[in-house]
């Protein structure tokens, strides 16, 4: 995919990647050899007819390409830019033994924003059954677009003030710019979608007083919402925040546009970013669009191990992010006044490869050194939100806090069924997936 | 969009205002929070819940003109609108029979503190309410604490109510005279900090509500984050109640002063733009 050039994407939040051209796109797509038996599908979460959308494309028929995308995803947008392809149906393309996969992600994207904002096409017979989910982030999204198709009547709670979770708060605007995800709402609330915002569930509205409104069933998707922090000294020193915290101050409370805008943000100078994934990529590349002059990214193990997407290790190096790996925080260390000025580091070196090839990691006692900081965000991933789960007597969590489900993705409360994060996915395409699969489920559990 | 249905001028700079917004009045319970936001250009701000009436569907919220999103605020009128109203957020109050309660309040948290009083008050509760402002004009809810309370004592810095001092000078009368089982406080930092260390002393648990710095309100970044017992706790989930004898209270100090400076260019930038006819589009 062409990307813009980063000396000056660095300094701006416009979208990195280009997308393709006409040309590109058609070259792209016929480069697809249409398998009878297509494994690429067997790579989706959410079972694309990939070669069904890239014939139409390779007519320059976008619009039935985006037709084909729509009827087994509900946000092709979405999935088009951040969907980890190399993981997923592009490791699967036949033609990946020759390292020539064809380029799934860029070709849905292509479809899906050239396709029309119109759903007209899509008939539904209404049940008027009405299913309530909990959280608008990419899970509850997917299960409640599924469940309109089929003709539910869905309701969808945000407790937040804006509707799309991670997708609206967390990735930031030069990855998935924010009218792309407003598409994607906009034909979902045209299939008949309900969202109701500044809801949280279990406090302002009780599960219980869901099903005494009428609701037959709940799917809880509230994400993970819990930052982990190391829990060594200094931590809670002023400018250090956690990567949602950050992201949240930019992305969603658009505080790289205070004093327009309420919410502030602190423009460091020398940032240090804890983590690996991608949210520690998106967390360093924002940091340097508000200015920083260096921004290091501090990871524990080598770069084979990085979680990140490998295009995301890319466009963060070429922008300037500088990695520092095999190295591990011990402590922070403030000025007088309690802000953060430094970062005090270990190296840590392999210390054994097992017979399974697993790679164990060591501390090497001794080699302390500091790195200068005005600004360290901790992107170390984070807990399930325990406010919900805590609410709702009877339901059952694992010791971290999951939500435990059952193969059909119930949880131990007959109706209640969850998705996401909050049961321990990870990524926005696992958690659609969820979603689909809950959609389906609970239309079997309502028909039983 | 929430509607603003009735506005009351408590004190110099202090208002009290009733909001329409039934599911959160149906579910508040003392001790609890909103979180608010204005407008689309807003931040989100933490509230604590003064009060309910479940019959109207209102939930009221007393604020001081502060900051410029309380500047704001107190600057809208009956029949407005606020944009989000989020809530109830945070662990209620633990409400039961303690015995005798101390219930310590200084400004604007005389108004968190008289929703806990009301409900300990029901359970046959002594409660002995001690109130600290600066001056007399800035005590409020003088009638309804008397209402809820056995006793109520007041201390203002310059004497032009009840006795000259501090909320501390009483509260040691108070325990030297009798048995007190739990106090419960909310103010400002120093004032909850200052009692914290007189009943620490004489082992009398004490219940402070704290309010940092907060953004999402239920638990998703961390911005609350405050140390209790040597452990990170996050304020919105955790709280927002804790023990006294167990917060750090130098590093919740210094994490209030995180954002002053920004806080001055939007406080400014609000009040020029209220002065100045150019700069009104």
């Amino acid at each position: 995919m062409p990307a813009r050039d980063p000396n000056i994407r660095k300094k701006d939040f416009e979208q990195v990647n280009c997308g393709y051209t006409q040309s590109e796109m058609l070259k792209e797509a016929k480069r697809c050899l249409q398998c009878q038996e297509s494994l690429c599908i067997r790579g989706c979460p959410v079972g694309v007819d990939i070669p069904g959308f890239i014939k139409y494309l390779t007519q320059n028929d976008p619009k039935q390409a985006a037709i084909v995308l729509r009827r087994r995803n509900n946000l092709p947008a979405v999935c088009g830019r951040v969907c980890p392809q190399e993981n997923q149906c592009e490791k699967f393309c036949v033609l990946s033994k020759r390292n020539e996969s064809i380029s799934i992600g860029n070709l849905e994207r292509y479809a899906a924003d050239a396709s029309t904002r119109d759903n007209s096409n899509i008939a539904i017979n209404k049940n008027g059954i009405k299913i309530a989910v909990i959280g608008s982030g990419p899970a509850g999204l997917t299960c409640g677009g599924e469940l309109l198709k089929i003709g539910y009547d869905v309701t969808v709670y945000e407790s937040l003030h804006d509707v799309g979770g991670v997708l609206r708060y967390g990735i930031p605007e030069f990855r998935l710019p924010k009218d792309v995800l407003d598409l994607e709402l906009h034909n979902l609330k045209k299939l008949g979608m309900k969202i109701i915002l500044n809801v949280l569930i279990g406090r302002t509205k009780t599960i219980k007083e869901l099903f005494d409104e009428g609701y037959k069933a709940v799917f809880i998707a509230t994400g993970a919402g819990l930052p982990i922090f190391p829990k060594i000294s200094g931590e809670n020193l002023n400018h250090i925040y956690s990567a949602n915290e950050f992201l949240v101050r930019v992305n969603l409370m658009h505080s790289f546009d205070f004093p327009s805008y309420d919410t502030p943000v602190y423009r460091a100078r020398n940032v240090v970013v804890i983590g690996g994934g991608n949210t520690a990529m998106d967390t360093a590349r924002t940091a340097l669009r508000l200015g920083a002059e260096n921004v290091k990214l501090v990871y524990r193990k080598t770069e084979d191990e990085i979680p990140a997407r490998e295009e995301e290790q890319i466009h963060a190096k070429e922008e300037g992010i500088e990695f520092v790996t095999l190295t591990s925080p011990v402590k922070f260390i403030g000025n007088e006044k309690r802000f953060v000025k430094a970062v005090e580091c270990i190296k840590i070196e392999l210390a054994n490869i097992d017979s399974l090839g697993r790679r164990y990691f060591h501390k090497v006692v001794g080699s302390n050194y500091i790195i200068k900081a005005d600004m360290v965000v901790l992107a170390l991933g984070l807990h399930p939100n325990p406010i919900l789960p805590s609410l709702i007597d009877g339901l059952i969590t694992d010791t971290s806090g999951y939500v435990i489900t059952d193969n059909s993705l119930m949880t131990s409360l007959p109706g209640i069924f969850a998705g996401g994060d909050i049961i321990g996915g990870t990524t926005v395409i696992e958690a659609m997936g969820m979603g689909k699969r809950a959609a389906r489920e609970i239309e079997k559990y309502l028909k039983r | 969009m929430y509607k603003i249905i009735s506005t009351d001028e408590i004190g110099p700079k202090i208002k009290s205002y009733e909001i329409y917004a039934p599911d959160i009045a149906k579910n508040a319970k003392a001790g609890q929070f909103v979180m608010l936001r204005i407008n689309d250009r807003g931040e989100r701000i933490p509230l604590t819940i003064a009060g309910t009436n479940l019959e109207k569907g209102l939930v009221k919220i007393i604020f001081q003109e502060l900051g410029k999103t309380t500047m704001q605020l107190a600057s809208l009128s009956i029949g407005e609108y606020i944009k989000d109203f989020a809530g109830p957020l945070g662990h209620p109050t633990e409400i039961k029979k303690y015995g005798t309660v101390a219930a310590i309040a200084g400004g604007v948290g005389t108004a968190e503190i008289l929703p806990i009083i009301k409900e300990l008050k029901n359970l046959d509760n002594k409660i002995i309410t001690i109130i600290g402002a600066r001056c007399k004009d800035l005590i409020i809810l003088k009638d309804e604490l008397k209402q809820c309370s056995s006793s109520v004592f007041f201390a203002t810095n310059d004497g032009t109510y009840g006795i000259k001092g501090y909320v501390t000078d009483v509260l040691k009368k108070v325990i030297n005279k009798e048995k007190v089982d739990i106090i419960y406080a909310v103010g400002p930092v120093y004032m909850m900090k200052a009692i914290s260390e007189i009943t620490r002393k004489k082992n009398i648990k004490t219940i402070v509500s704290l309010n940092p710095i907060m953004l999402d309100g239920a638990g998703m970044c961390g911005a609350c984050r405050i140390t209790v017992n040597n452990k990170t706790k996050f304020a919105c989930v955790d709280g927002p109640e804790f023990d006294a004898s167990l917060v750090d209270w130098e590093e919740l100090v210094s994490r209030l002063d995180l954002f002053k400076n920004f806080e001055k260019i939007a406080i400014d930038k609000f009040k020029h733009n209220r002065e100045c006819n150019c700069c009104k589009k």
